[in-house]
C-alpha cells in the first residue's frame, strides 16, 4: 500500500461506518447496533446477546438495513452485556437474549426506543443516550477513542477514524526531530506510573549513536484493579502497532517488542491478528507505505510475575532471562535490550501518539493542568455504582469522578476513601474529594495516579486489613534480590498480621513507619521503594483504625475477626 | 505406532522446531519453556535438561527462570486449573470468602493439586476484569461475581 492507496481505502471505510458517527451515509444501512465484546461483557455472557441478536435480525429480515458490529470495551462493564444503536446511540443496559425481540421489533422496526433497557441513573432518572448519559458527559477520550466504537481488529474501521493518518503524516512530512518535538510540546507524561515526560524520553534515545535501537511497549499491567492497558490492546491494537511505527522512526529503530503478560489471553491474540493484518497490507514490515523506513514488531508473552512491569526487569525477560530489576543509571534509554538504546512506553502512553501527531502536541496540551497535561484512563472498581473504564482531562475533582461519573457509592453506604496506584500508591479519604487529580495534587496527598487504578472503598472496608492486602501483594511479588525489600516486607506483614489478629503491640505503630522509611530509602527497584505507601497513607488518614486495632482490640469495621466495638451502623 | 498413538509427537514435534529456532540461543529460554508448558501442562525434568542442552544455558539458570516466574511449574497440574483472583477489586468484594470455601471443598491450601488430580487452584492477582469482581477462571472460562455459595455448583460441573 503506498500513501494513495491509504487515502482510498480511507474514504471508502469512512463511508461504512459514518452512521455511528452522526454524519449523512450513502449506504443502505439505517442502523447500526454495537455489540460490546470487552471482556467484561464477555464473561457476563453477551455471546448469547449477540447470537440472539444476529439471529432476530435475521427472522426480520433485516439484514440489509442494520449492521451488526462487535466492538470492544464501552465502559460501563458493570451494566453488561451492552448495546448501543445508532445513528441516535441508545444505549441499553444487562440485555439478556430475550430482551433482543423486543429491541428488534420496536427499535429496530418502529422506531421506538426501548426504554425500560436503558441507563437508569441512582437518582431515578432515565439518561437513553450515550449523549444524555452524565457517565460519558464528562468524559473526553484520547486513548479510549476507539474502544467501544469500533470492530476490535478491522484495519478497515481503524483506518476509518483516522488510523494511519499519523504514520503517514510523519512518513511525508516530519523529520524524527519534528516529530519528538511535537510529543514534547504535547507535554504527555507516562501512563505507566512514574509519570516521566514521554517527549525528553524519546529525545534520549533520538540522541543516542547506535547500529541498533529498539522501541518496546510495556503490556505488563501488573497492577490489581487496572484494566485500562487490556482493553487498549484487546479494543483498539492498531493505535498501539501504529504508534510504535511512528515511534520507531522518530528514535531509529528497526524493530519492536510487544510485552504483553500472560493472563490476557485475548490481548495476545487480537495483537497477534492486528500485527499480521499489517504486515498484509504494508504498514508494518519493509518499506511502509513504498517509503525505505522499515520496521516490525514481535509479540512476547509475559510468564506472570508482577515485578516484570518495572522496566529493566521486563527487559531482561525479553532477553530470556529471569525478570529482576537492576540499578539504573544506565536507563533503557541508553542500555537497554541487548545492550542498545531502548524506547520503553506504557500502552496507554502509545495510544495518546497518534491524536497528538495529528492534532498537535499543543492541542493536547490545552487538556489537563499546568504541569499535568492531556487526559487520563481510570479504572473505576471496587465499591461504586458504575464500575468500568473512563477517560477524563487531569485536573478533574475526585468527586466529579466518584459521584458523576461512577454514580456514587452502593447500597446507602458512606464513601470512605479511593485508593489509587496500587500498591505503590495510597488513598484519598472523604475530605480531598474535591481535590484536582493530577501528579502534583495526589503526590501531596501521599497517593500517586499511577497506572490508573482506582479502588473505591465503602465504611465496610478496614484500612488496616487493606494494608495488609497490599503488603501480601508486594511481599509475594517481591523478586527476593535487595534485603530491604524480600525481609523488610515480610517483617512489616507480619506486624499487620499481628495487628489485624488483636495481638498487636502499642510499639508495633511506631516500628511500622520506621521499617516502612527505611525500605523506602533503601530498595534497589520501584517495588520495594514504594511497598510502605499503602501503610504510610492509611496510617495518615485513619492512624485511629490502628489505634482502635491496637489498644481497643477492635476493628471499627468489622472485618478483621475481634470483638466488635464502635461499628458505625 | 500409526494411529494408535497417544502420546503428544504431534506437538513434540512443534517443540522440535523451536528448539531448533532458538538452538545456542540463550535469549529463547523463556519461549521454549512456555511452549513445553503449553504441551505438557508442566515442566518436565527431561526437558528441562534438553533445553540446557540444545539453547546453551547452564541447568542451573533454566532451573532459576523455572521457578522465578509463576506460569511454571514443575510438578503436573490437574486436569482442571481454577484461578481465584485475589486483586484488590476481587479482594474488596468478598475474594477471600470465595477462596476459603473453595479451599473447603477441595481440601487443599491455594498453590496445590487435589490428590486425585481434578483440580488445581491458584490465586491470581487481577484478570482485568474487575468491573464484575470477584472473578474465578476455570479452565479459562470466566465466572463473574462469584459468591461461597456459588462454589460448589460450579466444581460439580468439571469431572
Ligand atoms: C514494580 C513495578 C511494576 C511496574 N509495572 C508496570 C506495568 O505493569 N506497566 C507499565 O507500563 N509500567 C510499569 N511500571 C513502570 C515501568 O517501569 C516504566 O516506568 C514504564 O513502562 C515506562 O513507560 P511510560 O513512561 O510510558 O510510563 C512498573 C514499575 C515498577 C517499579
Ligand atoms: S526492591 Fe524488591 S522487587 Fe525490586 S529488586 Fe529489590 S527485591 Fe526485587
Ligand atoms: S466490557 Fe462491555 S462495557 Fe466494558
Ligand atoms: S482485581 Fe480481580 S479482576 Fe481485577
Amino acid at each position: 500500500m503506498n500513501f494513495a492507496e491509504l487515502e482510498l481505502l480511507r474514504a471508502t471505510a469512512r463511508e461504512s461506518i459514518k452512521l455511528r458517527l452522526g454524519e449523512e451515509p450513502s449506504d443502505n444501512f439505517k442502523y447500526h447496533v454495537l455489540v460490546c465484546g470487552g471482556t467484561g461483557c464477555i464473561s457476563i455472557g453477551c455471546q448469547n446477546t449477540l447470537q440472539a441478536m444476529q439471529k432476530a435480525i435475521e427472522d426480520h429480515g433485516l439484514q440489509e438495513t442494520v449492521k451488526l458490529v462487535v466492538t470492544g470495551c464501552m465502559g460501563t462493564c458493570e451494566m453488561g452485556p451492552v448495546i448501543t444503536v445508532f445513528p441516535e446511540g441508545y444505549y441499553y443496559c444487562r440485555v439478556k437474549p430475550e430482551d433482543v425481540e423486543e429491541i428488534v421489533t420496536s427499535h429496530l422496526k418502529e422506531g421506538k426506543f426501548v426504554e425500560r433497557l436503558c441507563y437508569h441513573a441512582a437518582d431515578g432518572t432515565v439518561q437513553p443516550k450515550k449523549s444524555d448519559m452524565v457517565f460519558f458527559k464528562k468524559q473526553k477520550r484520547n486513548a479510549l477513542r476507539n474502544c467501544g466504537l469500533i470492530n476490535q481488529t478491522s484495519i478497515e474501521e481503524y483506518i476509518a477514524m483516522d488510523g494511519y493518518k499519523a504514520l503517514a503524516k510523519v512518513l511525508q512530512e516530519m523529520t524524527p526531530q519534528q516529530v519528538v518535538d511535537e510529543v514534547k510540546k504535547s507535554g504527555l507524561r507516562g501512563r505507566g506510573g512514574a509519570g516521566f515526560p514521554t517527549g525528553m524520553k524519546w529525545q534520549f534515545v533520538l540522541d543516542q549513536k547506535a547500529d541498533q535501537k529498539y522501541v518496546v511497549v510495556n503490556g505488563d499491567e501488573g497492577d490489581p484493579g487496572a484494566f485500562m492497558d487490556r482493553s487498549v490492546l484487546e479494543d483498539d491494537p492498531y493505535s498501539v502497532i501504529e504508534a510504535m511505527t511512528i515511534g520507531g522512526y522518530a528514535v531509529g529503530a528497526s524493530k519492536g517488542y510487544a510485552y504483553i503478560r500472560l493472563e490476557y489471553p485475548r490481548a495476545i491474540d487480537h495483537f497477534t491478528k492486528a500485527l499480521a493484518r499489517a504486515r498484509e497490507v504494508g504498514l508494518l514490515g519493509n518499506n511502509i507505505l513504498g517509503t525505505d523506513f522499515s520496521f516490525d514488531i514481535e509479540i512476547r508473552v509475559g510468564a506472570g510475575a508482577f515485578v516484570c512491569g518495572e522496566e529493566t526487569a521486563l527487559l531482561a525477560s525479553i532477553e530470556g532471562r529471569r525478570g529482576e530489576p537492576r540499578p539504573r543509571p544506565p536507563f533503557p534509554a541508553v542500555s537497554g535490550l541487548f545492550g542498545k538504546p531502548t524506547l520503553i512506553n506504557n500502552v496507554e502512553t502509545w495510544a495518546n501518539i497518534c491524536p497528538i501527531i495529528i492534532k498537535g502536541g499543543d492541542w493536547y496540551a490545552t487538556m489537563g493542568t499546568e504541569k499535568s497535561k492531556g487526559t487520563k484512563v481510570f479504572t473505576l472498581a471496587g465499591k461504586i455504582n458504575n464500575t468500568g473504564l473512563v477517560e477524563v482531562p487531569l485536573g478533574i475533582t475526585l468527586r466529579e469522578i466518584v459521584e458523576d461519573i461512577g454514580g456514587g457509592v452502593p447500597g446507602g453506604k458512606a464513601f470512605k476513601a479511593a485508593q489509587t496506584g496500587g500498591p505503590s500508591g495510597g488513598c484519598i479519604p472523604a475530605a480531598y474529594l474535591d481535590t484536582p487529580i493530577d501528579y502534583e495534587n495526589l503526590a501531596a496527598l501521599g497517593s500517586i495516579v499511577g497506572s490508573g487504578g482506582m479502588i473505591i472503598v465503602d465504611e465496610g472496608t478496614c484500612m488496616v486489613d487493606l494494608a495488609k492486602f497490599y503488603l501480601g501483594f508486594t511481599q509475594d511479588e517481591s523478586c527476593g534480590k535487595c534485603t530491604p525489600c524480600r525481609i523488610g516486607t515480610k517483617r512489616m506483614l507480619e506486624i499487620l498480621e499481628r495487628i489485624t489478629k488483636g495481638v498487636g503491640k502499642e510499639e508495633d505503630i511506631e516500628l511500622l513507619i520506621e521499617l516502612a522509611n527505611s525500605i523506602k530509602a533503601s530498595a534497589l527497584c520501584g517495588l520495594g521503594q514504594t511497598a510502605p505507601n499503602p501503610i504510610l497513607s492509611t496510617l495518615r488518614y485513619f492512624r485511629d483504625e490502628y489505634e482502635a486495632h491496637v489498644k481497643d482490640k477492635t476493628c471499627p469495621a468489622g472485618v478483621c475477626k475481634m470483638p466488635r466495638k464502635g461499628l458505625k451502623s | 505406532m500409526g494411529a494408535e498413538c497417544k502420546c503428544n509427537c504431534e506437538q513434540d514435534k512443534k517443540l522440535d522446531a523451536l528448539f531448533a529456532q532458538y538452538k545456542g540461543n540463550p535469549n529463547g529460554l523463556i519461549v521454549v519453556l512456555a511452549a513445553i508448558q503449553e504441551v505438557h501442562g508442566y515442566l518436565p525434568k527431561d526437558y528441562l535438561i534438553k533445553t540446557a542442552e540444545e539453547l546453551g544455558v547452564p541447568l542451573s539458570d533454566v532451573y532459576g527462570v523455572a521457578t522465578f516466574y509463576a506460569a511454571f511449574s514443575l510438578r503436573p497440574r490437574g486436569r482442571h486449573s481454577v484461578n481465584l483472583c485475589l486483586g484488590t477489586a476481587c479482594y474488596v468484594k468478598g475474594a477471600p470468602e470465595v477462596q476459603a470455601m473453595l479451599e473447603k471443598e477441595m481440601g487443599i491450601k491455594a498453590g496445590n493439586t487435589t490428590e486425585d488430580r481434578r483440580f488445581s487452584l491458584d490465586l491470581v492477582r487481577c484478570l482485568g476484569a474487575c468491573g464484575i469482581a470477584p472473578v474465578m477462571t476455570v479452565n479459562g472460562e470466566v465466572y463473574p461475581r462469584m459468591t461461597a455459595e456459588k462454589v460448589s455448583e460450579i466444581l460439580a460441573k468439571y469431572e
